[in-house]
C-alpha cells in the first residue's frame, strides 16, 4: 500500500522521553483527522512500547530508542518501536498478561495486553542480545 | 499533589500524567499521605489526571496492597473513559471501588 507520510524519532532512553514519543506520534496521526479516541489509544500504546524499550531492553545499559510512524493510503497508521537492547528471550511469555521480570518495582506486567487493546495489530520481534521491535497498527477511520 | 485527610479516609487529587516517568513521584508521595497506620481508606481523584498508561495500575494495585494488610480499601473515581478501560482490562475494577 502506498505510503502518503512518514515520520522517525531516536532518543536517549531516559524515562523524560516517553511523553515526548507518544505526543509526538498521536500528533502526527491526527492529520488524518481520526476520531477523538484514535490519538488516545496511540499515546497509550507508543506509551507502554517506549517503556519496554527503556526499562527492560535498555534495564542494563543505556542506548537508543527508535519510533517510526507510517500513514498509508488506505486508512492504516504502522508504528514501529525498538532498541538495540538486551532482547526478549520469550515473547509468547512476556506477552502474557501480569508477566514482569521486575514484580519488586510494581510493574503491572499489562503493558502488551494494553498495546493490544487500544491497537488493531501488535507483533514482536526480538531474541537474546539483539533488541526487540515492536510494530503496531491502528485503522484510523476517517472522522471528516 | 493536593490531599485531604478526613478520619481514616485520605483524598488525593492526581493530577498530569501518571507513567513510567512519573510513578515513582506519584508513589512516594502517595506512600506518605497514607503512611499513619490510621488510614484505612484511600480514595483517588483523578479529575485532573490527563494521561495514564499500564503503570498506573502498578501504583494503584501497589498502595491497595498496603491498605489491605491493614484491613482498609483504595477506592478511584474521577476516571475518563480512557483511564476505565486500562483499569477494567486489569481487573482492578474486582477489588477497586469506583465512585
Amino acid at each position: 500500500m502506498r505510503t502518503i507520510n512518514q515520520m522517525k524519532l531516536e532518543f536517549s532512553s531516559i524515562p523524560e522521553n516517553e511523553g515526548f514519543a507518544r505526543v509526538a506520534v498521536s500528533a502526527f496521526a491526527v492529520q488524518l483527522n481520526p476520531t477523538l479516541d484514535v490519538p488516545a489509544d496511540i499515546k497509550t500504546a507508543v506509551s507502554e512500547a517506549v517503556t519496554n524499550a527503556i526499562v527492560h531492553g535498555y534495564a542494563e545499559h543505556a542506548g537508543i530508542v527508535t519510533v517510526s510512524a507510517r500513514l498509508q493510503g488506505d486508512g492504516w497508521l504502522e508504528i514501529t518501536v525498538s532498541d538495540q537492547g538486551k532482547g526478549i528471550a520469550n515473547i509468547a511469555q512476556a506477552m502474557q498478561p501480569f508477566f514482569t521480570t521486575q514484580p519488586e518495582k510494581e510493574r503491572s506486567g499489562m503493558g502488551f495486553s494494553v498495546m493490544q487493546t487500544f491497537m488493531d495489530d501488535v507483533r514482536v520481534e526480538s531474541s537474546p542480545g539483539c533488541g526487540a521491535t515492536v510494530r503496531m497498527k491502528k485503522r484510523l477511520e476517517n472522522n471528516a | 499533589m493536593d490531599y485531604e485527610r478526613r478520619r481514616d479516609t485520605v483524598a488525593a487529587y492526581v493530577t498530569g500524567e501518571l507513567d513510567q516517568c512519573s510513578a515513582q513521584g506519584i508513589r512516594r508521595e502517595l506512600d506518605q499521605m497514607i503512611k499513619d497506620p490510621s488510614v484505612k481508606r484511600l480514595v483517588l481523584d483523578l479529575k485532573g489526571m490527563r494521561f495514564m498508561d499500564s503503570s498506573g495500575i502498578g501504583v494503584i494495585l501497589g498502595r491497595y496492597r498496603t491498605l489491605s494488610q491493614r484491613g482498609g480499601s483504595v477506592a478511584v473515581k474521577n476516571m475518563n473513559a480512557h483511564v476505565e478501560k486500562i483499569f477494567c482490562l486489569s481487573g482492578m475494577n474486582q477489588i477497586i471501588q469506583i465512585i
